[in-house]
């Protein structure tokens, strides 16, 4: 469902090597487009970005929002949830985690709804507050150092209200809208199955008309609802009759036949409410009938990416939290008479759960960013509210699906590294890396797992260059083209910011085109089954992704605030980078060793080489700057 | 009922205190500035004062444009309207005397502020406002109720409490736990950028210059003695700390 299905069959991408001996040749680099004759290039007369266009297109940093671009009322929107956060969640972080019953999680929900909180995406017709793309991220990653209150949160307010918010009818969101932006009613999401969860198109629950056609019966088993314990409304798919695909149902608690285990024993996020839950012979009106039939799959993907690119905010939340909390840590803890932050060690864990995290932010406000320019465009060429929000998202799936991979995994990373800092307090329940460590994996599971995002990503970007939407092929060319050839050693001193860096950056796209070209031609219609080449894509586009972000995102400071006012971000940009570069070029030749041969081999290897080449730079040096900065600050540093 | 509070502009409280200008101004690189946490109390309690009986709330800030973010916060929690005097807040005497003017062109029943500030913790410009409009001012206000034109007030004095009746018009030096405190709501912040904010030129004269800041001195490290060794903490006491 989620992967590579039928995306093969239209046409391939055939960059043909061959070799003589050692004077290896590129004979051939064309482009073949079978079954599809119509034009390749989707007339482009919006100045905005396109989704997935960033691996063919050299971006400006101009181009691109920086979260230092928020404005004071974003802030301090953003303020008033690390508040709440604060003073509300924190101080009762064990009483939610060992709650026997829902009622206090209710209780914050029902506080953060008269904050508001609740109704940020809602627009204001709806008794919400009509805010941006980017403030909901900013509100997710506000709201994300919340543990369990967190995920609680993003359930209701993302997979739980937003599939009436864009699919509904007016009748539907006037009656759920503004009782869903209060909290008045908690919302939950029922997609998943026993038997249906990465695979999520193959549900088993059944909805069927009644005799008089005024009702949908529906009869089925769902598990691991979120909210499940206490929702109101239910968001369930299931399947009318012999369809194929899903439909979509708005259900109240109250239309009865709904039943539910006890809440699921779980390794983190443990006051979440989360619930198997028993529809039978539940009975629901067919005006609560969402969408259209079958339409339901079509918006469980859509729900999803904007789930998606949320979680990757709310986890770069998550992951500053825990940082200036182990900062905190390392300035106080002392062993062989100094604080434990003056051992390197220490340092670059310290320096590399910043910069990751700074990173990831760079790349997920750079994504939605662009999502709000598209809905902007695309509601100025006259389509509907909420189509242009729904379009706006699916055009970014790519960036979505990156995004949710890359911010659950810096936070693991960040979590990890926040245990180790705490030494033996980092096993012990009495400090907060216990709760943080466990909490954080549940991340790169739900909303699609990494697995299937990593899939994602690379998949869209293959059908959209087969759709003709992503023009590929002419820079696929121009890739195997420049391997054959004598490599540029043209030094020419350029004037500007991260020159260097940028050429890097270019060239990572291109091991990204070389490999992607080479593996597509090779495998044909049977790369959807080569997954582990994909899943090394898939990191090679991530990291090139957050690289380019991260850079461009440092870029503009200094034009605005000047070199000097930027030495430490400029810093994590760099060291980033360094890193980056690494994990592609190993990414880049696990792939490479995984199908070519002989002569291709090298000759991939060595162009893999190439492309994976940046100065060497002291990234000791840099680390401990961005540590010590840190150290003084005892917290986050940016 | 008209209810003036008067605002400062403050480093957090996590801020990392330095100084430029050969130590005679603070060094503002890096620092977040938040509203006094005194201040915070007694704007709360003025909006929950107006949502009971109705009136207004008007916040003061005497400070530089820089302080316009935690006066728009303010006005997110409640306030109807704002007023800047536009300079550097230099010390007590010259940021009472600005309150004194604004507070002497309108016939305010309250004002209220915070206990102290969290910058320099002068702590006397409630008494100074008093003064200067020849009306009764009362620090630290923990408790305060208004009925009519008279105020209870509950007041922290030294090992106790003190109940005090007042009659309006009072200046007040507000602490917790007069009030909840607030976080500004989605629509409080969504509708303060269209409530007035008036900037408004001081009046009157600087009387003081900084010449010198000086930071404590950084804490020393701790030494452990041992139990059984009372003789050797006896003489550290005596000898290097100085203390007995
Ligand atoms: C705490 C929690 C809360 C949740 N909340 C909700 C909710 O509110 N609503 C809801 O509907 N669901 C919810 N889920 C379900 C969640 O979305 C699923 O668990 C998730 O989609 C994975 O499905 P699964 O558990 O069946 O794993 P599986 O699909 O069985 O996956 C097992 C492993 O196989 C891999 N895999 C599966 N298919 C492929 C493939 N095609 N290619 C490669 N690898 C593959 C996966 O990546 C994974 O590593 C929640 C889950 C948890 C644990």
């Amino acid at each position: 469902m989620l992967c590579l299905h039928n995306i093969f069959f239209i046409s391939y991408i055939y960059v043909k090597l061959v070799c003589k001996q050692n004077n290896i040749q590129l004979l051939s680099a064309k482009l073949i487009i079978s079954n599809h004759n119509s034009t390749m290039i989707l007339t482009d007369n919006k100045a905005s970005i396109k989704g997935g266009e960033f691996l063919i297109k050299d971006i400006d940093a101009s181009q691109i929002f920086i979260p230092e671009e928020f404005s004071e009322e974003q802030k301090m929107i953003a303020q008033t949830c690390l508040d709440f956060v604060r003073t509300e969640v924190h101080p009762r972080l064990d009483e939610i985690d060992y709650a026997k019953d829902t009622s206090l999680m209710v209780s914050l929900m029902d506080k953060a709804g008269e904050l508001g909180l609740l109704g940020t995406s809602i627009p204001e017709e709806y008794g919400g507050f009509g805010m941006n793309f980017n403030t909901s991220m900013l509100v997710a990653e506000a709201c994300g150092q919340g543990h369990s209150f967190s995920v609680a949160l993003s359930a209701h307010t993302g997979i739980g209200t937003l599939p009436i918010l864009y699919y509904g009818n007016d009748a539907q969101k006037s009656k759920y809208l503004p009782k869903l932006a209060t909290g008045e009613w908690k919302a939950a999401y029922c997609l998943t199955e026993p038997d249906s969860g990465s695979d999520a198109n193959s549900g088993k629950t059944k909805a069927e008309l009644t005799a008089d056609g005024k009702h949908y019966i529906i009869n089925g088993q769902k598990m691991w609802i979120t909210n499940g314990g206490f929702a109101d409304i239910y968001i369930v798919f299931a399947k009318i009759e012999n369809d194929k695909n899903l439909t979509a149902f708005i259900v109240e608690k109250d239309f009865g036949g709904i039943t539910m285990n006890e809440e699921e024993r779980k390794m983190g996020i443990k006051g979440s409410s989360t619930r198997q839950i028993f529809f039978n012979d539940c009975k629901v009106p067919v005006e609560n009938l969402l969408f259209t039939r079958e339409g339901g799959f079509k918006i469980a993907v859509n729900i999803l990416n904007i789930g998606r690119i949320k979680l990757a905010s709310a986890v770069v939340g998550a992951s500053k939290g825990v940082i200036s909390q182990t900062v905190n840590y390392a300035n106080e803890r002392k062993q062989f008479g100094v604080s434990i932050n003056n051992f390197g060690a220490i340092k670059h864990k310290l320096a590399e759960m910043i910069v990751r995290t700074y990173a990831s932010e760079s790349a997920c406000y750079r994504a939605g960013q662009n999502i709000d320019d598209a809905i902007e465009d695309l509601l100025a060429s006259g389509v509907e509210a909420s189509q242009a929000k729904l379009k706006g998202v699916e055009q970014f799936a790519i960036e979505c699906a990156i995004m949710k991979v890359h911010g659950s995994e810096v936070l693991d990373y960040v979590v990890d590294e926040g245990v180790q800092v705490y030494g033996g307090m980092g096993f012990s329940a009495e400090a907060p890396m216990d709760r943080a460590y466990r909490d954080a994996r549940i991340n790169r599971i739900f909303e699609g797992t990494n697995e299937i995002n990593r899939l994602l990503s690379v998949g869209t970007i293959v059908k959209r260059a087969m759709k003709g939407e992503l023009n590929l092929m002419p820079a696929a060319m121009a890739v195997g083209k420049e391997i054959m050839s004598i490599p540029d050693f043209n030094t020419e001193e350029e004037d500007g910011i991260f020159i260097a860096e940028k050429k890097v950056i270019k060239n990572m796209k291109k091991a990204i085109l070389m490999i992607a070209g080479a593996s597509l031609q090779k495998f044909m219609a049977k790369f959807e089954q080569e997954q582990e080449i994909i899943i090394n894509l898939a990191d090679m586009l991530i990291e090139t992704y957050v690289a380019e972000s991260t850079i461009l995102r440092v870029e503009k400071l200094i034009t605005t605030r000047g070199e000097e006012a930027c030495s430490l971000q400029k810093d994590a940009a760099l060291i980033y980078l360094h890193n980056a570069v690494e994990k592609l070029n190993n990414a880049g030749k696990s792939a490479i060793t995984s199908f070519a041969e002989g002569d291709e081999l090298r000759v991939m290897l060595m162009g893999l080489k190439r492309f994976s080449k940046i100065e060497p730079f002291n990234l000791k040096d840099a680390r401990r700057r961005i540590t010590q900065a840190a150290i003084e600050k005892n917290a986050y540093v940016f | 009922m008209k209810i003036l509070v008067c605002i400062t502009n403050v480093p957090d409280t996590t801020a990392k205190i330095s100084f430029t200008d050969s130590d005679t101004k603070f060094n503002k690189a890096g620092v977040t500035y938040i509203c006094g946490p005194y201040d915070d109390y007694a704007l709360s309690r003025a909006v929950e004062l107006k949502e009971q009986s109705g009136g207004t709330v008007t916040v003061l800030n005497v400070g530089e444009a820089d302080s316009e973010q935690v006066i728009r916060k303010c006005l997110a929690i409640g306030a109807d309207d704002a007023i800047r005097v536009n300079c550097e807040p230099t010390d007590s005497y010259f940021v009472a005397q600005q309150i004194a003017a604004i507070a002497s062109q309108e016939n305010y029943d309250l004002i209220l502020m915070g206990r102290e500030s969290i910058d320099f913790n002068g702590g006397v410009v409630h008494g100074l406002v008093g003064e200067m409009l020849g009306i009764p001012s009362l620090s630290p206000v923990m408790k305060l109720d208004i009925d009519g034109k008279t105020a209870r007030i509950t007041r922290e004095i030294e090992g106790g409490k003190e109940d005090i009746e007042a009659t309006l018009p009072l200046v007040l030096g507000c602490q917790e736990p007069i009030a909840e405190w607030k976080i500004p709501n989605m629509r409080g912040i969504m509708t303060a950028r269209t409530k007035p904010l008036k900037v408004v030129e001081p009046t009157g004269d600087d009387l003081t210059v900084t010449r010198k800041f000086e930071l404590p001195a950084p804490k020393g490290a701790v030494k452990m003695i041992a139990a059984d060794e009372v003789e050797k903490l006896v003489d550290l006491l005596k000898n290097e700390a100085k203390v007995l």
